[in-house]
C-alpha cells in the first residue's frame, strides 16, 4: 500500500497525459521534482501540507514546460520526456548539495500516519489499509474521482477525444492544444505528489535519485491499466507489492544476492509490458502531435 | 428550431442568401488553392461544387468552418460579415460540417461523438442517458434510424455517415456543408442520403453539396459552382445544364464521358479461385465457397451489394486476409506460400478501397511513396542504398502522367488532396506490366477526369495482356467495364454472366439473392 502509492499517482497522471494525446516520459523527472520541492515546502514553509502544495506546483509548473515544448513548439513528446528527466536529475541533485545540505536539512516534518475511525479496528485488514498517511487516502479517494471525470463529464470526454483523433476533436469545437496542456499540467501535478509521497510520506527526507525508476514503472502501470484511472491503480497494487515482497526477500537475508530481489519490480514491468502490450490499446493519437494545417 | 434573429421577422425583408462568401485567397506556400472565389448560397437551396482534383472545394469549405483563415477575402452570412476564426464559431453560427474524411472517434460510442464538445447538461455531468433519448427522436424526425448507443467503429460507413448528419443538427446546424458525401457509399445508401438532404431542405435548411458524380449532382442540387485551379469558373442554374457542358467547365476541355471499348482477346488464366472460403472482420464468414478464373487479357467484374464478401475476396487474393479454405493461382503459382507469395508480388496490381490506410503511406513523401514497391531493386537502388535522384525523376514521370496536382514530388503524400492522394496509389500500381490488377472502387473519389482516365488505363493494361478483377459497388461502372460479371450475394457467386446478354432484372435478382444460374459464362476465345 505504502509503496503503491507514489507509483498510482503518477501513473494517474500518466493516463491523463496519454488519454489527451501526450506521451509523458518525463512522469520520473516530475515525481523527483515533487520530492524535493515536497522537502524543501515542508522545511521552509511549515508542515507537510505545504510541502505538498509545493510538490503539485513544482510538478505542475513542470508540466507546463513538458506541454510547452511537446504541445506548443510541437517538439518530439519523447526526447522533451527524457529531456525533462535529465534536468530533474540535474537539478535536484545540485539543489539539494547547494541548499539543503548547507542549511542543515536532513529530516523535516512529515504525514504522520492517521488511523480511520472504527475501520482500523477491523482485524487484519484494518491495521494494514486503514492506518496510513493521509496521502494513500486521498489517493484512494482520487482515483474513481478522476475515472467520473474521464468518463461522464465532458471535459473527460474531450480529453478522450483528443487522444483519439484529435482532428474530429477539433472539428467538434474542442481546443486541441488546450486539453493537452491541460493533460499534461495536471500529470505533472499529480506526479509532484507522487514524489512527496516518496519523501514526506516514507523518508522524511529527499535523497538524490530518489525515485529510482518508479516514474517508469508507472508508466508501466498506466499501460496494463489500460489508460483508466482505476486499472492504473490497481496496476501500481501490483507493482507495490513486487517491491514489499523484494525489501522482505532482502531484510530477511534469504541468502539471495540482494541485487536479484531489487530487479523484481522492474522484471515485472517487462513482464507486463511484453506479455499484455498487445492487449491493451493505446489512445490511437497519443504520441502524434497536432497541427491544423497539415491535414 | 425557432426561428429568431431580425431576418426571419415577419414582416421584415428575409436576405435570400444565407452564405456569401467574397474574394476568398487561400495559398499553401506557392499553391493557390483558392484565387478570388466568390460563392452565393440561397437558404433552402442546394447548392453543389464541382471540380477537378485539387481545384479547391474542400480548401473553400474548410476556410467556411473556421478550419483554414483565408488571407484574402470575406465572408458574411445571413447578410452580415462574420470571421470564422475557429471550428467553435463555425459551429455556434450554426454552420455543420461532413467532412472527406469522417471525424468520428472510432472508440466512443454515438451520443458520445455528437455531444462531444458541448457544454454539460446535468450539473458537470453529461448525462448521457437523457443525451441518447434526444438523439433518438431526433433520428427519428428526420428518419435517420440510428442507435446511439452503438460505439462508431461496429457501423457501416453509411451510418457513420447518417452520425455526422445527427451530429450537425443536434448543434441546431442550418447550414450543411458536404464533403463528397457520396464517394463511400453504395447507391442505395445515396439514395436514402437524398431522401434526408430533400427532407433537410424542405425544412429550411440550406445544403453545400460537393461531388464528382455528374448524374448525382444534376438530381440533388438548384445551383451548380464550378472551380478549377482555385478561380471559380461559372455558377449556373441546374437545370440550364448538362452534364457534359459541366464536365467541360471542370476540366477546360471536352470529356468522354462514354468509354470506347474494344472486344477481349482473352489468353490463359491470370487468376484462378478454386472453393474459397474466408471469414470477415468480426468472425462471420465472409466468403462461401467462391470459385472463378479470370483470363489475362479480360475484365472479371464483381457486382453485389455492398458487404456481400467483395472487400475479403480483394483482401485474400492480395494476401492480407488468410482463406480458411480454397486455393488461390496467379499466373499459375499457388500462392498459399509465403515464397508463392513473393514470386507474384511484382506482377499482382492492387488498388484497395481504403487507399489511405492501405494504399500510401500518408507522412511519407510523394516520391517515396510511388517508389515503395519495388525500392529494394534496381533501378531504384544499388546494393544497399536507395538511388534518391533515380526515384526523383520516376515520381516526377508519373506525376506528369497521372497528372498528379501537386507542387513538388518531395512533399507529404497528406498534404495533397483527396483525389490527389487516390491518384498516387493508381500510379503506382498501374504503371507496371501487371499480370493481374485487383481493383476496388477506382474511380471513387476522382474527378471524372481522372476517372476516365483510370478506366482508360485498366482497358489498356486489358489489352496488353493483364487479368483485370475490377470490384465495384455501381453496377453501371461494372457493366459498363467489365466483359464478363459475377455477382457475388452472401459470401458466394450466384452467377457469371456477359454484360451483353444478361438482361438487367436477372442481375438484380442475383445482387438481391433470389436467382442463381447454374451456366457459367466462359471467357470470349
Ligand atoms: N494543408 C495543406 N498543405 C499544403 N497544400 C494543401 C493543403 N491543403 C490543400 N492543399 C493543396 O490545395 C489544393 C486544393 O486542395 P483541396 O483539398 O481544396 O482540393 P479539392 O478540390 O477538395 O480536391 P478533391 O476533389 O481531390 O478532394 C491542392 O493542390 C492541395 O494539394
Ligand atoms: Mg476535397
Amino acid at each position: 500500500m505504502r509503496l503503491s502509492t507514489p507509483i498510482a499517482l503518477a501513473a494517474m497522471g500518466g493516463v491523463f497525459s496519454e488519454r489527451s494525446g501526450v506521451f509523458n516520459i518525463g512522469l520520473e523527472g516530475m515525481m523527483l521534482f515533487g520530492a524535493l520541492a515536497a522537502v524543501m515546502g515542508s522545511h521552509y514553509l511549515g508542515g507537510p501540507w505545504m510541502g505538498l502544495l509545493g510538490a503539485m506546483l513544482v510538478g505542475g509548473a513542470i508540466g507546463l514546460l513538458l506541454a510547452y515544448v511537446s504541445v506548443g513548439l510541437g517538439a518530439n513528446q519523447i526526447v522533451s520526456g527524457v529531456g525533462i528527466n535529465l534536468l530533474a536529475l540535474g537539478m535536484t541533485t545540485f539543489v539539494a548539495r547547494m541548499v539543503l545540505r548547507p542549511a542543515g536539512v536532513e529530516q523535516v516534518p512529515a504525514f504522520q500516519i492517521v488511523a480511520v475511525p472504527y475501520l482500523a479496528r477491523v482485524p487484519l485488514l484494518g491495521p494494514v489499509v486503514f492506518t496510513q498517511t493521509p496521502l494513500v487516502f486521498i489517493t484512494l479517494l482520487l482515483a474513481p474521482a478522476l475515472a467520473l471525470f474521464l468518463f461522464t463529464t465532458p471535459w473527460g470526454l474531450a480529453v478522450r477525444a483528443t487522444g483519439e483523433l484529435p482532428r474530429a476533436a477539433d472539428t467538434a469545437g474542442i481546443h486541441v492544444s488546450l486539453v493537452r496542456y491541460f493533460g499534461v499540467i495536471a500529470s505533472g501535478v499529480l506526479a509532484g505528489m507522487g514524489g512527496a509521497f516518496l519523501s514526506l510520506g516514507q523518508l522524511n527526507l529527499f535523497s538524490e535519485n530518489m525515485t529510482a525508476g518508479r516514474g517508469f514503472i508507472a508508466l508501466a502501470a498506466v499501460i496494463f491499466g489500460k489508460w483508466h484511472p482505476l486499472g492504473a491503480l490497481g496496476a501500481s497494487f501490483l507493482f507495490g507489492a513486487a517491491e514489499a515482497l523484494q525489501l522482505f526477500i532482502q531484510t530477511y537475508n534469504l541468502g539471495i544476492p540482494y541485487q536479484l530481489p531489487t530487479m523484481l519490480p522492474y522484471v515485472l514491468a517487462l513482464v507486463v509490458l511484453g506479455g499484455f502490450v498487445g492487449r491493451s490499446v493505446a489512445p490511437a493519437a497519443a504520441g502524434v502531435h497536432y497541427g491544423r494545417e497539415d491535414r | 428550431m425557432t426561428p429568431r434573429g431580425p431576418e426571419t421577422a415577419p414582416g421584415a425583408l428575409p436576405s435570400v442568401d444565407i452564405l456569401r462568401m467574397e474574394g476568398i485567397t487561400k495559398r499553401f506556400g506557392p499553391v493557390l488553392a483558392n484565387d478570388r472565389v466568390t460563392l452565393a448560397v440561397r437558404r433552402g437551396t442546394v447548392h453543389a461544387l464541382l471540380g477537378e482534383n485539387g481545384a479547391g472545394k474542400t480548401t473553400l469549405m474548410n476556410i467556411l468552418f473556421g478550419l483554414h483563415a483565408p488571407d484574402e477575402g470575406r465572408v458574411l452570412l445571413r447578410g452580415r460579415p462574420v470571421e470564422i476564426r475557429s471550428t467553435r464559431e463555425a459551429i455556434r453560427r450554426r454552420i455543420g460540417m461532413i467532412h472527406q474524411q469522417f471525424t468520428l472517434v472510432p472508440p466512443l460510442t454515438v451520443a458520445e461523438n455528437i455531444v462531444l464538445g458541448l457544454p454539460p447538461r446535468r450539473g458537470v455531468f453529461l448525462d448521457l442517458r437523457r443525451v441518447e433519448r434526444e438523439i433518438e427522436s431526433l433520428s427519428r424526425a428526420y428518419g435517420l434510424d440510428v442507435d446511439p448507443r452503438l460505439p462508431v467503429w461496429a457501423l457501416p460507413v453509411g451510418m457513420q455517415q447518417r452520425v455526422e448528419i445527427l451530429k450537425a443538427l443536434y448543434r441546431r446546424a442550418d447550414l450543411l456543408i458536404l464533403d463528397e458525401p457520396t464517394s463511400v457509399l453504395t447507391p442505395a445508401e445515396s439514395e436514402a442520403l437524398f431522401a434526408i438532404i430533400r427532407r433537410l431542405v424542405a425544412e429550411g435548411h440550406s445544403v453545400v453539396f460537393i461531388s464528382h458524380k455528374l448524374e448525382e449532382v444534376m438530381r440533388i442540387s438548384d445551383t451548380i459552382t464550378v472551380l478549377r485551379h482555385g478561380r471559380v469558373v461559372d455558377t449556373v442554374r441546374t437545370a440550364d445544364t448538362t452534364p457534359a457542358e459541366l464536365a467541360r467547365m471542370m476540366v477546360g476541355r471536352d470529356v468522354v464521358l462514354r468509354l470506347f471499348k474494344g472486344p477481349p482477346r482473352a489468353g490463359g488464366p491470370a487468376l484462378e479461385v478454386d472453393d474459397l472460403h474466408a471469414v470477415g472482420d468480426r468472425g462471420l464468414p465472409a466468403l462461401r465457397g467462391v470459385t472463378f478464373t479470370v483470363a489475362r487479357g479480360e475484365i472479371l467484374g464483381i457486382a453485389g451489394v455492398d458487404g456481400n464478401g467483395q472487400a475479403e475476396l480483394a483482401e485474400v487474393i492480395a494476401g492480407l486476409r488468410r482463406p480458411t479454405a480454397g486455393r488461390i493461382r496467379i499466373d499459375g503459382r499457388d500462392v498459399a506460400t509465403p515464397a508463392g507469395r513473393r514470386a507474384v508480388a511484382d506482377r499482382l496490381a492492387y488498388i484497395p478501397a481504403d487507399r489511405g490506410r492501405f494504399g500510401v503511406i500518408l507522412d511519407f513523401t510523394i516520391a517515396e511513396n510511388l517508389a515503395l514497391k519495388a525500392f529494394h531493386r534496381p533501378p531504384f537502388s544499388r546494393g544497399p542504398v536507395l538511388d534518391r535522384s533515380r526515384i526523383i525523376d520516376h515520381a516526377r514521370a508519373l506525376a506528369e502522367r497521372f497528372d498528379i496536382r501537386m507542387n513538388s514530388v518531395l512533399q507529404p503524400v497528406r498534404q495533397l488532396s483527396g483525389g490527389n492522394q487516390q491518384k498516387v496509389v493508381l500510379a503506382r500500381e498501374m504503371s507496371g506490366e501487371p499480370v493481374l490488377i485487383v481493383a476496388v472502387q477506382p474511380s471513387r473519389g476522382l474527378d471524372v477526369g481522372a476517372s476516365e482516365y483510370v478506366l482508360r488505363t485498366i482497358l489498356e493494361q486489358r489489352d496488353r495482356g493483364a487479368g483485370v478483377l475490377y470490384i465495384s459497388m455501381e453496377l453501371d461502372e461494372v457493366l459498363g467495364l467489365s466483359d464478363r460479371v459475377a455477382v457475388l450475394y452472401g459470401g458466394e457467386i450466384m452467377g457469371i454472366v456477359r454484360p451483353g446478354d444478361a438482361r438487367l432484372e436477372d442481375i438484380s435478382l442475383m445482387m438481391a439473392g433470389s436467382l442463381r444460374t447454374a451456366q457459367t459464362a466462359a471467357p470470349a476465345q
